[in-house]
Formats: C-alpha cells, sequence, structure tokens
C-alpha cells in the first residue's frame, strides 16, 4: 500500500487509531458532516432519509414479527391472529410493520414526486434516479410478498392473481408461473419463498439505498431552484442544519405514523384479509394494496391478458429512460411554465389512476382508467419530449444565494451580479 | 513469430477457461434453479374419486382436486341445447360443446378463469351466472357458458377441462 497514503487527523486518539487502519471516520465527517446541501432546499429534500428511517424501522419490526411467523398455509393465518393477541406487543409490531409499509409508500411516492418537479432525475444524476427506480421496484415487489405471509383472502387471490400474470407470456408463461409457485397453484411452497424472498430483498434495498446515496453525494443534492452549487454561499453544512431539519421532519413524520397506528390501525388494510385463505372461494372484489393500485387500474384498463401486462409492467419501465425523454436542460418546473402544469397533471392524474384502482373495473371508472392510462404514457412519449423542445423557460437566477438576494432581501446586496448580500453572508460562512 | 503463436495460445486458454468456467457455473446454478419447481410429491397429488349419484338436474357441486377448485355440473336440457346451439368458429376460443364433455348432462370444469385465476361465480343458485348463464368471474368480469366456453370480457381461454374417467355410473374419478 500507499505509504504516502494522508491519514486524517482527530483529536480523538481512538479515532485516529480506527481512522489509520479503516479510513470510515473521514468518510462520514466528509458524507455526513461537512457534505454541502443547497441551503435553498425545502422540506420535500427530507423524504430521503425519511424513506432511510423508514426502511429501517420496516426491517426491525419485521425480524421481530418473523420470530412469531409460521410460514405454512395450515399455520400461517393463526400464528399471525397469535401475534396479534398472545405475543407481548406483537400488536404494536404489526401495526408497525403493515402501516410502515403503507407510509414507505406514502414517503417514497413524494420523493419520486419532488425528483420529477425539481428535475432531480436531469443531468448529472441520471444513474441517481435510475437506482432510485430500481429501488421502487424492488419495494413493490417486496410489499406483494409480504402481503402474502398474513394467508387472509386477500393474500391468497392477491398472490393469485399476480402471479398470473406471468402466465400470459406467450410459450413459456404458464411454465415460468408454475415455477415461480412450485406448484399449480399458490400453494406451501409458495408461502414458503415469499417468506423467504420478502426476509432478504429489504436487505437488497438496504444495499441499493446505500449505492442511491452515494450517487447523489457525488454530485450533491439538486434544489427547488434547479442550479447548481457555485460558491460557499450557496450551501450549508449537512451537520448541523440539514440533520436538525431531517429531525423535524422526522418528528411531524412520528406524529402521523403514530396517529394511524394507535387511532386507525386498519383504515389503509382490507377487512377480507381477516378471512382465512379459501381456495376455493374468490372474494367478490379482489383490491389491491392502495400504493399498487395505479397500476393495477392500468393493467384493468386493457381488455387483453398480454396486452393488460405489458402496458402495467411498460409504466414502470418507462421511468427508467425519463432523464432522455427529457429535453430540456432546466431542472426546476419553477423555471418551465408550461411543462409545469403537465407534470402537476401527471400527478393528479396517477392519484385518479389510483383511485378506480380500488374500485370495480366497470362503467365510468373504467373510462377513466382509460383516459389516465393515455394520459400516463402520453406524459412520458410525447408530452416530454415536445414540451421540452418548444418551451422557452423563463430566466434563471444566477446561483443560489441569487434566489435569496432578489426575493428575500432586494434593498442589500447585488443580487444581479449573483453577489449575496451581506446578511446571507453572515448567515452561511459559519 | 513466437509472440504471434504465444498470443494464440494464451487466447486459447482464456477462452477454453472462460467457457468451462461458464459451463461449470451454470451446471452449480441449475439444481438451484430446478428446486424451486414443483416438487415430487407436489406432483404425485393424484387423484380424486366423486359420487356423483347425489347430484340433480341443473345442480353443481364443488370439489378440490390438485387444489384446485373443479366444478362437476348435472346440465338440465336447455342448459345444453343452449351450448349446442352456438357456431364454434363465433367463438374467442372455438371448441364444439361435444369436445368439451364425455356424456353430454356431465360437465367437468377446472373452476379457474383463465385470465388471471379467480374462481368464478356460478355454483350456487344465488350466484351471479353472467350473461350467457354459465359463469361469471367477478375479479375482472369475464362471462363463460353452459358448456365453460369463454365469451365475453379479458379471459384469453375457455375453462380447463380436467382429465377424468366414468368408473360407473354414479362415480367420476378426476385426475
Amino acid at each position: 500500500m500507499d505509504k504516502n497514503r494522508k491519514v486524517h487527523q482527530f483529536n480523538n486518539p481512538v479515532l485516529n487509531w480506527i481512522e489509520f487502519r479503516l479510513p470510515i471516520i473521514s468518510y462520514f465527517k466528509k458524507e455526513y458532516g461537512d457534505y454541502p446541501m443547497p441551503k435553498n432546499c425545502n422540506y420535500f429534500w427530507s423524504f430521503g432519509a425519511l424513506a432511510t428511517i423508514t426502511l429501517v424501522t420496516m426491517i426491525v419490526s419485521g425480524i421481530f414479527l418473523a420470530m412469531n411467523y409460521t410460514p405454512h398455509t395450515d399455520m400461517a393465518f393463526n400464528s399471525v391472529e397469535r401475534i396479534m393477541r398472545d405475543v407481548n406487543y406483537g400488536w404494536l409490531m404489526r401495526y408497525i410493520h403493515s402501516n410502515g409499509a403503507s407510509f414507505f409508500f406514502i414517503i417514497v411516492y413524494i420523493h419520486i414526486v419532488r425528483a420529477m418537479y425539481f428535475g432531480s432525475y436531469k443531468y448529472p444524476r441520471e444513474l441517481n434516479w435510475i437506482l432510485g427506480v430500481f429501488i421502487f421496484l424492488l419495494m413493490m415487489a417486496t410489499s406483494f410478498l409480504g402481503y402474502t405471509l398474513p394467508w387472509g383472502q386477500m393474500s391468497y387471490w392477491g398472490a393469485t392473481v399476480i402471479t398470473n400474470l406471468f402466465s400470459a407470456i406467450p410459450i413459456i408463461g404458464e411454465g415460468l408461473k408454475t415455477w415461480l409457485l412450485g406448484d399449480y397453484n399458490v400453494g406451501n411452497a409458495t408461502l414458503n419463498r415469499f417468506f423467504a424472498l420478502h426476509y432478504v430483498l429489504p436487505f437488497v434495498i438496504f444495499g441499493v439505498v446505500g449505492l442511491h446515496v452515494a450517487a447523489v453525494h457525488v454530485h450533491g443534492s439538486n434544489n427547488p431552484d434547479g442550479i447548481d452549487i457555485k460558491s460557499k454561499n450557496d450551501s450549508v453544512n449537512f451537520f448541523p442544519y440539514m440533520l436538525i431539519k431531517d429531525t423535524v421532519a422526522m418528528c411531524a413524520f412520528g406524529v402521523a405514523i403514530s396517529a394511524v397506528i394507535f387511532f386507525g390501525p386498519n383504515l389503509m388494510s382490507e377487512v377480507d384479509n381477516y378471512i382465512p385463505a379459501d381456495p376455493l372461494v374468490t372474494p367478490a372484489h379482489i383490491v389491491p394494496n392502495w400504493y399498487l393500485a395505479p397500476f393495477y387500474a392500468i393493467l384493468r384498463a386493457v381488455p387483453d391478458k398480454l396486452g393488460g401486462v405489458l402496458l402495467m409492467f411498460g409504466a414502470i419501465a418507462i421511468l427508467f429512460v425519463l432523464p432522455w425523454l427529457d429535453r430540456s436542460k432546466v431542472r426546476s418546473c419553477n423555471y418551465r411554465p408550461m411543462y409545469k402544469w403537465f407534470m402537476m397533471g401527471f400527478f393528479v392524474n396517477f392519484f385518479a389512476l389510483g383511485y378506480v384502482g380500488m374500485l370495480p373495473a366497470e362503467g365510468l371508472y373504467l373510462l377513466i382508467a382509460r383516459v389516465g392510462l393515455l394520459y400516463y404514457f402520453g406524459f412520458f412519449v410525447i408530452i416530454t419530449p415536445f414540451v421540452g423542445w418548444i418551451e422557452k423557460p423563463s430566466k434563471l437566477p444566477l446561483s443560489i444565494s441569487d434566489v435569496y438576494s432578489k426575493n428575500i432581501a432586494p434593498n442589500i446586496g447585488g443580487g444581479e451580479k449573483g453577489v449575496p448580500s451581506p446578511a446571507m453572508q453572515k448567515d452561511t460562512n459559519l | 513469430m513466437v509472440k504471434k503463436n504465444n498470443n494464440k495460445r494464451r487466447d486459447f486458454l482464456q477462452l477454453s477457461t472462460l467457457t468451462l468456467g461458464g459451463v461449470g457455473t451454470a451446471a452449480f446454478i441449475w439444481p438451484f434453479l430446478k428446486s424451486m419447481s414443483p416438487a415430487e410429491d407436489t406432483l404425485a397429488a393424484g387423484s380424486t374419486e366423486v359420487d356423483i349419484s347425489a347430484i340433480e338436474e341443473g345442480q353443481s357441486i364443488t370439489i378440490k382436486w390438485r387444489g384446485k377448485p373443479v366444478f362437476i355440473k348435472k346440465r338440465t336440457k336447455d342448459e345444453i341445447d343452449a351450448a349446442k346451439m352456438v357456431q364454434a368458429s363465433d367463438l374467442r376460443d372455438p371448441q364444439d360443446d361435444a369436445d368439451r364433455v364425455q356424456k353430454e348432462e356431465w360437465l367437468v370444469l377446472v373452476g379457474v378463469c383463465t385470465h388471471l385465476g379467480c374462481v368464478p361465480l356460478g355454483q350456487k343458485v344465488s350466484d351471479m351466472k353472467g350473461e350467457y348463464d354459465g359463469w361469471y368471474c367477478p375479479c375482472h368480469g369475464s362471462h363463460y357458458d353452459t358448456s365453460g366456453r369463454i365469451r365475453k370480457g379479458p379471459a384469453p381461454k375457455n375453462l380447463d377441462i380436467p382429465p377424468y374417467s366414468f368408473l360407473n355410473d354414479s362415480t367420476i374419478k378426476i385426475g
């Protein structure tokens, strides 16, 4: 090894001892201490931290649930009921875990909305976006597997419907489905492997989250104005500023999730899942988890089996190429007068898709789902490339500090030249 | 000249090492993948014998075979006629009623919708039977006729017919 390697010196000898052998202290100092955050970041930028905390909470509560859960078709349902009734604080573990999944998706959806609206997916953060979509995909798979485990009616029939999607693939479909299930229908072999995979995938997610965070730290976080940090005046250190801000967000989140866990723990679950799985009776109305409903709506909007499956997976796959569909160099929708409204329309449309995805696919609901499907793909394939081409973006601020000298303190400092006001300088040069 | 030969030798060694390594890896992975296929005991979950002497005309029972519901229906004259009247060529999955039954009053079906695997309604008197008076899948709205053929909705195929045989007048062996 390089004998001339520069070793960081700290005041604490124990830290120095570790640092000399494994430079992890300086790494954390660099990435989570001195890491520069654009000073204009709003609370939307706390959702990445919230998502990480939620992932850890899900893993911890999941491990403790696994200590009392039995992955066998004859015992799974009863073991979950035992967790609810007999295991000390079992009800709390389970309600944290089941509502935590819903909140995880709420947070990640907001995180994605933020990335889309403020153009965080654009150069140079494309790979970061791709890793994020990959995490989203893994989350959907994990939540689906987990939803099967309580072995209620919705568990069983949800698993049946989703695994049957694979049988739509020509020629190999049926064989692939049987291989995935380990049986000709959802059975004990299926439950066993779903449990094994549900246990391991969160750790895979954790790994990809590590890459996702490492990638964003290379070029730094985006911000509401979508412009790069140009001088030290544009940023604040992660510690303590962003950490404190994230902590405030975390407290608010804690209040919200506690309110649901303690006062409405079944608000986001289906009552039919408290009926044990019965392979001979399909519930009158199979409902997906709300967070998968937009994609379920797309599946049902198409009157053809294979077509529906392809479009549903296509709806997720198209997210991967968003950075290349968007031709505009301007990141933030705040400076894109046309695209902004199409983007808002996209969010409303996605919400509407989710709403009809929870309702029977007939009449007006089916019509809404079909219109929603058209807008979903139209937004990516037509609107996004086209608007980037014809739109005239509004004038970008010269720097992040410039935003403040114009908006907050227009009388002090030379905002036009991007020179921060004395007041702001004093504030940021800590 | 010597150098060139050496390079060729190297290429060969590299290529053959990679190939052998690839084959070895594949051979190692195969048992793992194969272990996910249905096990021997699952495959052996054989056949079921059903007493059908108590089934009245127009009545239908559901039994479990290999974990799946199987519908056994004693059809009425009207239902048989309705099933026979249809031109097979007009159907999405063309099949004559005669090809779907062994004795025309007995219809035996795997009760699993060919769309996404739900169990269609129509076994109970109070159930919705769909527009063709056979079965109706509540999940995504597929309609099946009195021969279990797909007539309307997203399902691509007719309800499957399991392998079965009449052991005598009152017993069917399924599987």
